[in-house]
């Protein structure tokens, strides 16, 4: 049908006015939409929104008015069946997808401890590392997702915990706020040039596979497999926020921990099942708490959270997407002489909601001093659980440690009864 | 192979080659070494070579056994000029002469002085530990070769500050947790014994467990004596910030006196004395316990269990694997795969005066470390990653350490070396470029070490990080540069090879050469086609690996 000699530019120009090829191009475009909708359908992620250094919870999501340690913050209505904090009014509009669970107690109060317990599971013990829960995904959804070019773990503006005995290739993949990876980029170096340094590098290592001496070749050239695709991805673009409209930008609260929840909705979208972010600025408040939450963490806080959920349920996407927001710890009901808050596990909240979860709902309670659980409490494997039972990853899954240990999903926790039905 | 064919090789003549002592796996292989040791250990791996009827592949050739030594002793690749000397060196003893050449040098030091710290307080320093002065204390023992069972009593019983006494740091690092929690020494408890005694115990703190002849009694036994330590934290007003600063820490005694108690699975609370296998100790205030277990475990040796150790563990450092997978799970329900071998060496480093650079020198001169990785027909069994006995008839490949493979990629791009340009010049540079790499390749301490377990961070940061860039630049003063302005080497075949043995630490075959020489014979600009050729050897699974 190519006439020799017809430029491209010239055949493009001629199939424009064909209304064929026209009509050809818009089906094929719609046949994308529809393929892209059924995959988000089925595409289950998670976003954990983790606060380090430990919020405190009794002044954002468990109010106690009238009590000595009640602090400066009134509670407000929301959209749910429950009060929140008055400086997050932008989440209190999103709250009928959203719950809070208000009896959590955690037992560990050292950083990294809480940390480690809250991001697995698991207390610390000397004869183990557990994966943090993004590494547990992974290993669970990501592997299965074979579209998935980028890794399907990704922490934005922090480290992250270790994958454990699920090894390292579901270790956190970490970019900064910005969506800049590390190394990412061979400056200089155009795609032709690129393409003859791998024909060289396959070639020494084809030769060293060949030699027969084990798997490491062959595992290292499958490790550069994915690094080369990942550089040449086109999903790399789900780390350019700056592709968004300013307005989009806004409704998340703008750059920093805007953009991230903005990045973290972008990643969901091309398939990552676990993102991380890192909330920018700790909340380990041992001084003049009230000020420091309500001049500049919660207003943050306040405008990406609610920005994420609501930009969610516009896409459709509110349903397959668990979001999670917590820290290592709480801190203490009681206000010290700094007119700040000390470390407190044992009685406090975290934040969940979407992916198919009762939104609206407070479960569990506090007493009216907010320092003793009275109902039923849970640890942070019920949290996981619960996160678990909405990615439809099935709760008897069992790992197996280094050393040949059986380890339950999720420390063995129980999905929370008040968020599933 | 059997002995008629090889009797009849030699008798015709084969063995005029024997100069170079890279023939094939014979009875007549040496490295020069004439330790007695030496022949009982060729003995014992080969019975069970004969045992599992398999063969043993070719003695490596010298550029394959000099890259392995040079990693495993002194932590980096040789340089392309060490190579080249040692290919030519006519000495039959050279293999056995380079060892001990290798433990005089400072490269020892730093390497063994790399892993013990990561060994014992873990690549990630713990809060209000002093990382600098724990390695002082062991780059001043290992350059004194002083005997392991000294420098294990010095960390097992040490007090006082962490920055006057480094031994004390191996202690501090395990006592993370509230001082006034039963928890606090159970991380000192478990990893001690897995350390020096190669058992593990921690499952047994809270259980008799299945697999494990520890009893739970005897782990809190055990644990009875780290109860007199605890750390203490010194502060110091920082009158610019108004604040406590961080100022020192110690290790100091801590009163302690009779029994600790546990409590079963079933709830009965239970009593433990301080006892070491058969040796109590009074459990009087006045009791230096530590003191008393330090030299049970070192002085005494009881059982051989800290000698035991460290021969497994040392074997699995040359050979990435031990008598027994994990080294350090030593107890009766774990089998060694070469009891007996296993036994005499513990004996004979006893005998030497727990001499570490003796140890060595055994392993090093012995068949089977002078064997080729190459799996041959005749021994595909042999493959411990597939949950195989290691029978040692052929070297098992080991991913480089993070250590390695930096202080290689500074060894094979010369940015070591006196004057080479912008890259030396720079100390903040390279301090940077060391912390990317700790960030990016130490980040798991769990990985089993004999397992490749690399992750794109990784590879992106050899394909585009600054260390490879700066190799490869072909700008004054890179390695590259160096090479191609080398008036020695004015032919394609000459280059090749000089960067082939810088990286790779071998020599490239004719065919290998002709394929390169295809490609390269492509780019427009023969400079592009050095830096890409550097490039990819740089970035290859085999310069990354220790064969």
């Amino acid at each position: 049908m190519f006439n020799q000699g017809m430029s491209r530019r010239h055949f493009m120009s001629h199939a424009a006015m064909g209304g064929a090829a026209v009509l050809g191009a818009n089906e094929f475009l719609n046949h994308l939409h529809l393929n892209a909708a059924e995959v988000k359908k089925n595409q289950k992620a998670c976003i954990l929104v983790w606060l380090g250094g430990g919020a405190p919870t009794i002044d954002m999501w468990d109010l106690k008015p009238g009590s000595k340690n009640g602090g400066e913050f009134k509670p407000i209505s929301t959209a749910g069946d429950l009060q929140i904090s008055e400086h997050l009014p932008e989440v209190a509009k999103q709250m009928d997808a959203l719950s809070v669970v208000r009896s959590m107690s955690t037992r560990e109060a050292d950083h990294m401890r809480g940390a480690y317990f809250m991001h697995s599971g698991y207390v610390p013990n000397p004869t183990v590392v557990h994966p943090t829960f993004g590494s547990v995904v992974s290993y669970e959804l990501g592997a299965k997702r074979k579209e998935l070019e980028i890794p399907s773990f990704v922490s934005i503006g922090g480290g992250g915990m270790s994958p454990g005995f699920l090894g390292m290739s579901h270790a956190p993949f970490s970019v900064n706020a910005q969506g800049q990876i590390q190394n990412a980029d061979m400056a200089g170096v155009d795609p032709a040039r690129l393409g003859a340094r791998l024909s060289m590098l396959q070639s020494i290592e084809d030769g060293f596979i060949k030699s027969d001496r084990g798997d490491a070749g062959q595992a290292h050239k499958d490790v550069y497999g994915k690094a080369v695709n990942l550089m040449r991805s086109e999903q790399m673009k789900a780390f350019k926020v700056s592709e968004e409209s300013p307005e989009t930008l806004a409704s998340y609260g703008g750059p920093g921990f805007g953009a991230s929840m903005l990045m973290a909705r972008r990643l969901v979208e091309v398939g990552v099942p676990f993102i991380e972010v890192n909330f920018p600025g700790g909340w380990d408040l041992h001084n003049d708490v009230f000020n420091t939450l309500k001049n500049q963490r919660l207003p943050i806080l306040d405008k990406g959270i609610a920005g994420l959920t609501a930009d969610l349920k516009q896409r459709g996407m509110i349903d397959d997407v668990v979001v999670i927001c917590m820290g290592e710890f709480s801190r203490t009901p009681r206000i010290n002489q700094n007119v700040g808050r000390d470390h407190w596990a044992t009685s406090w909240s975290v934040m969940i909601g979407g992916g198919g979860l009762k939104g609206g709902r407070a479960i569990g309670e506090t007493n009216a001093d907010g320092d003793k659980v009275v109902s039923e409490s849970y640890l942070p494997g019920d949290i996981w659980a619960t996160a678990a039972y909405a990615l439809r990853i099935p709760l008897d899954t069992v790992h197996t440690s280094k050393r040949g240990r059986p380890m339950k999903i999720a420390g063995g926790g129980v999905p929370i009864k008040g968020l599933i039905s | 192979m059997n002995r008629a064919v090889m009797t009849l090789m030699l008798w015709c003549g084969l063995w005029s080659v024997a100069a170079v002592p890279s023939f094939g796996a014979d009875d007549k292989f040496t490295t020069g070494s004439s330790d007695p040791l030496i022949s009982y250990i060729n003995e014992q791996i080969r019975q069970g070579w004969t045992d599992n009827e398999i063969k043993a592949s070719p003695v490596a050739d010298d550029a394959e056994w000099l890259r392995r030594v040079y990693l495993d002793v002194a932590g980096h690749v040789p340089s392309g000029k060490v190579l080249e000397e040692f290919m030519k060196d006519k000495d039959p003893a050279k293999r056995s002469k380079l060892v001990d050449t290798l433990l005089a040098d400072s490269g020892y030091v730093r390497n063994f002085t790399t892993y013990w710290t990561n060994t014992l307080i873990g690549r990630t320093t713990p809060d209000k530990t002093n990382r600098g002065a724990l390695e002082k204390f062991l780059r001043e023992s290992f350059a004194k070769n002083r005997p392991w069972n000294e420098i294990s009593y010095d960390l097992l019983s040490s007090e006082g500050r962490f920055d006057e006494n480094g031994a004390v740091n191996y202690l501090l690092a395990q006592l993370q947790l509230d001082p006034g929690s039963d928890e606090y020494p159970v991380e000192a408890t478990a990893r001690s014994a897995r350390i020096f005694l190669g058992l593990q115990v921690q499952c047994t703190q809270c259980h008799n467990h299945p697999f494990n002849d520890w009893k739970q009694n005897q782990f809190w036994e055990f644990y009875s004596f780290f109860r007199q330590m605890r750390r203490e934290d010194h502060e110091v007003y920082n009158a610019k910030t108004g604040q406590m600063d961080e100022d020192y820490s110690e290790l100091v005694r801590r009163d302690f006196e009779g029994p600790v108690y546990y409590e079963t699975r079933a709830g009965l609370m239970l009593v433990a004395y301080p006892k070491y296998f058969q040796t109590e100790v009074d459990q009087g205030a006045e009791t230096h316990r530590r003191d008393e277990l330090a030299k049970s475990i070192t002085k005494d040796d009881t059982n051989k269990w800290l000698a035991r150790a460290m021969v497994n563990r040392m074997w699995g450092h040359y050979f990435a694997n031990g008598f027994t997978r994990p080294i350090d799970d030593m107890g009766p329900h774990n089998p060694a795969s070469h009891p007996e071998l296993l036994e005499r060496l513990t004996d004979e480093f006893i005998k030497s005066g727990y001499d570490l650079k003796q140890l060595t020198r055994w392993i090093c001169n012995t068949e089977a470390y002078n064997l080729t990785s190459r799996f041959n027909p005749k021994n595909e069994i042999d493959n411990p990653a597939n949950g195989e006995v290691p029978l040692f008839s052929h070297m098992y490949v080991k991913p480089m350490q993070v250590e390695q493979l930096y202080e290689s990629l500074l060894v094979a791009t010369s940015a070591d070396s006196a004057g080479a340009g912008s890259f030396e010049a720079s100390q903040d540079q390279r301090e940077q470029m060391k912390r990317q790499f700790m960030q990016i390749f130490g980040g798991n301490d769990d990985e089993d070490p004999s397992v490749y377990s690399g992750t794109i961070p990784q590879a992106l940061l050899m394909m585009n990080g600054a260390l490879v860039k700066t190799a490869t630049s072909g700008d004054k003063g890179s390695y590259l540069n160096t090479v191609l302005s080398n008036p020695s080497y004015k032919k394609d075949p000459d280059r090749i090879r000089a960067l082939y043995m810088a990286a790779l630490g071998r020599i490239p075959s004719s065919s290998e050469q002709k394929n390169l020489q295809g490609m390269m014979s492509q780019y427009s600009n023969p400079l592009d086609a050095y830096q890409d050729l550097y490039w990819a050897l740089l970035n290859s699974n085999e310069f990354i690996v220790n064969r």
